[in-house]
């Protein structure tokens, strides 16, 4: 049962599978086991950012393609919910609505951008990505009238899932069973369902052929696969994926804006993930994600404390201030491509075979 | 000898061979044309045309580099955008320091800081260069993927050294004493230092050009190009020309990054990595490792971007990318695609 749910791919470490358990049941039971705003709003952008990471992965674990656009597809998804809103009011036909739009937008957009740049060479995809998403967060920073420009667009989500909502009386465990709670679990619930579809999806023969694409397209080709049919598909699947994440994202923060959606940022944050996770399995994703928003959301107070503590030395405080955390990352993210191409994941696999 | 040596046929081109290879050079002053015809009025066309081949220059200069590095040995530098930071700070750096020099009404003393300036950008930009490719680049010959990661990182850690180095703010300079103001030509206003700009983009490309095409160095670079392995064959050490092109290609950044500052008057940390979205455009377009293809590319892109900032302010950088999808569905590999004899 489990192993047909987790689509024959097991995690295949002990200790992997172990972490892997532990993340889902803190992630299940969230609300419970660490009450409070800030780990709950944690937890959500954990989930959220493991559907992203993930389908980032798709793109360039499995397939072997760099895409700098995977922020705009993200964007795309939470633009399009939250200007459906703000137009039609707080209603699940809004979503729908809204976010059908934009992952259709995002497929066509998708479906464009890989015909034109991966009909002639992968490597022209990373740079065309590149350009098109920074054009498309100027022009959506400059749309104000649709967008909300850098503010972004702050509106209202279905009165179930608003805080002031109760759904039952009294406590269970001690947490007020309000509409908060079931928007988590409906970000948690959309979270793992699209999850475990990814993970269908690679381990499809379709996955298989997206592998042999990235390991010899050359060879791949010759076999009879039309290489630039796979990688558009992935290009495309990738991106929709994303979309759908950013319509989660959309309705948990109930604000969009260029900083929690579209900025490189993310961008950046996202290949972070994917590669001190482990590019190449579904898994490595979730280890990513919920390391680095983990470190994100409290090592950055540690770095503080750090850099207070050496403030008599020169340059060192500057080094350690929390604003600098990426320098860090940076810094791990090239030795990590160097040394474990794999990411964590991989290590752990590796140690078990 | 006989009279009957055997001699090399060269064939002539054909006509229609001759068209498709001249096409793209058409482009420039179609575009002119084009942007004359929309805009209508004449001084704004010319004031507009001086600004976007001034632009263009300042792009052609940081993307000659990287378009070089990927023609001969197939790295793509997404860290390019570092170096014309770099470049920036280090020359806006020199300038503050010589704030006496930028402030005096002659031309020449201005010039010599300008120059000063440079030089200082280009010396340390091209040391960083050597740097980066010796510990950031080399480990993953062979490998796009690694390439990009990599170097996307290298720009991060760059970037954010700037920061613990220059602070997180924005550094404001204005241009020196007689660089400022315009001139006016019949009723067009040219700016002095657009000019400035357009001289020494054009000096750059005729002394690349001269050196690509008629010293020995660039007969090898060009080899590299064409087919690297047979240029190793013949004895040359191509690592090592590599790395002096990439070294050359970072100080080229360097100094792009001088001049983009000037030009704008104000620099941020994360100015290099905006301005790398223009670079690729203008190297897609191109043809990634055609310097010639990178030249019109960057007068196109320069042009176009100017003419639409007037046309339709919000649109600047939506119509280069349009420019750029136009182009490949013409020519799928960039104007001037590298034939790789592989």
């Amino acid at each position: 049962m489990i192993t047909r749910l987790l689509s024959g791919d097991r995690p295949g470490s002990p200790i992997l599978a172990i972490v892997l358990l532990a993340i889902f049941l803190c992630l299940a039971f969230a609300p419970f086991l660490f009450p409070g705003t800030r780990s709950l709003e944690t937890a959500a952008r954990i989930c959220i950012f493991i559907v992203l990471v993930a389908s980032y992965d798709l793109l360039l674990g499995y397939t072997g393609i760099v895409s700098f656009a995977h922020t705009m597809f993200f964007g795309i998804g939470a633009y399009g919910v939250a200007i459906a809103i703000s137009a039609w009011g707080p209603s699940f036909t809004s979503i729908l609505v809204g976010g059908a739009a934009g992952v259709a937008l995002t497929m066509v957009l998708a479906l464009l951008i890989g015909l034109f740049s991966l009909r002639v060479r992968a490597i022209f995809f990373a740079m065309v990505t590149l350009a098109v998403a920074s054009a498309f967060a100027v022009l959506v920073s400059q749309m104000s009238w649709l967008t909300g420009g850098e503010d972004g667009l702050n509106y209202a989500i279905p009165g179930v899932f608003k805080p002031a909502t109760k759904l039952m009386d009294g406590r269970l465990f001690g947490v007020r069973l309000d509409g908060k709670l079931l928007l988590y679990y409906f970000v948690f619930v959309s979270s793992l369902v699209l999850f475990l579809v990814m993970l269908r999806m690679v381990n499809s023969p379709f996955g298989r052929v997206l592998q042999a694409v990235r390991e010899n397209a050359f060879r791949a080709e010759a076999i009879g696969y039309r290489v630039v049919v796979y990688r558009t598909a992935a290009t495309v699947l990738s991106a929709s994926m994303a979309a759908l994440a950013g319509v989660l994202i959309a309705v948990w923060l109930r604000y969009t804006g260029p900083a929690t959606t579209l900025s490189f940022e993310i961008m950046i944050d996202i290949l972070l993930m994917v590669v001190i996770g482990g590019m190449g399995t579904m898994y490595g994703a979730v280890i990513g994600a919920t390391l680095f928003i983990l470190a994100q959301t409290y090592l950055q107070n540690l770095m503080g404390a750090a850099s207070d503590a050496t403030s008599a030395i020169p340059l060192l405080p500057d080094l350690l201030d929390p604003g600098r955390w990426l320098l860090w990352l940076g810094v791990l993210f090239i030795l990590s491509v160097y040394f474990f191409p794999t990411g964590i994941v991989g290590r752990l696999r590796g140690r078990a075979a | 000898m006989s009279g009957t040596a055997i001699r090399p046929k060269f064939e002539r081109p054909s006509l229609s061979e001759i068209a498709r290879e001249r096409a793209p050079l058409a482009l420039v002053p179609v575009l002119a044309l084009a942007g004359f015809v929309s805009i209508g009025s004449f001084p704004t066309w010319v004031t507009l045309t001086v600004a976007g081949l001034a632009m263009g220059m300042m792009i052609f200069i940081m993307a000659s580099g990287l378009t070089l590095v990927f023609g001969l040995m197939d790295v793509i530098n997404f860290g390019h955008g570092a170096f014309v930071t770099v470049g920036a700070f280090v020359g806006f750096t020199v300038l503050g320091l010589l704030a006496g020099w930028t402030s005096d009404p002659s031309v020449l003393i201005n010039l010599a800081a300008v120059f000063l300036a440079i030089l200082a950008a280009m010396g340390i930009t091209g040391l960083l260069g050597y740097a980066f490719e010796r510990v950031i680049v080399m480990p993953v010959y062979g490998s796009h993927l690694k390439q990009i990661l990599v170097t996307m990182g290298g720009l991060i850690v760059a970037q954010q050294l700037i920061h613990v180095i220059w602070g997180p703010d924005a550094i404001h300079i204005s241009r020196p004493e007689t660089l400022q103001g315009s001139y006016i030509v019949g009723t067009a206003l040219v700016e002095k230092y657009r000019l400035l700009a357009v001289v020494i983009g054009l000096v750059l490309f005729a002394a690349m050009t001269y050196i690509l095409n008629r010293t020995k160095i660039g007969l090898l670079v060009r080899a590299g190009v064409e087919n690297g392995e047979m240029v190793e064959a013949l004895g040359y050490r191509i690592g090592r020309l590599f790395l002096g092109v990439f070294m050359a290609g970072s100080a080229l950044a360097g100094l792009g990054g001088v001049m983009w500052g000037l030009y704008q008057q104000t620099i941020t940390a994360h100015m290099g990595s905006e301005i790398m979205v223009l670079v690729f455009i203008v190297v897609i377009i191109g043809g990634l490792g055609s310097v010639g293809g990178c030249f019109i590319g960057a007068m196109l892109v320069g042009l176009l971007s100017n003419y639409a900032a007037f046309l339709f302010p919000k649109l600047a950088l939506v119509s280069t990318i349009a420019l750029m999808m136009i182009v490949l569905m013409w020519r799928p590999q960039g104007l001037y695609p590298v034939v790789k004899a592989k």
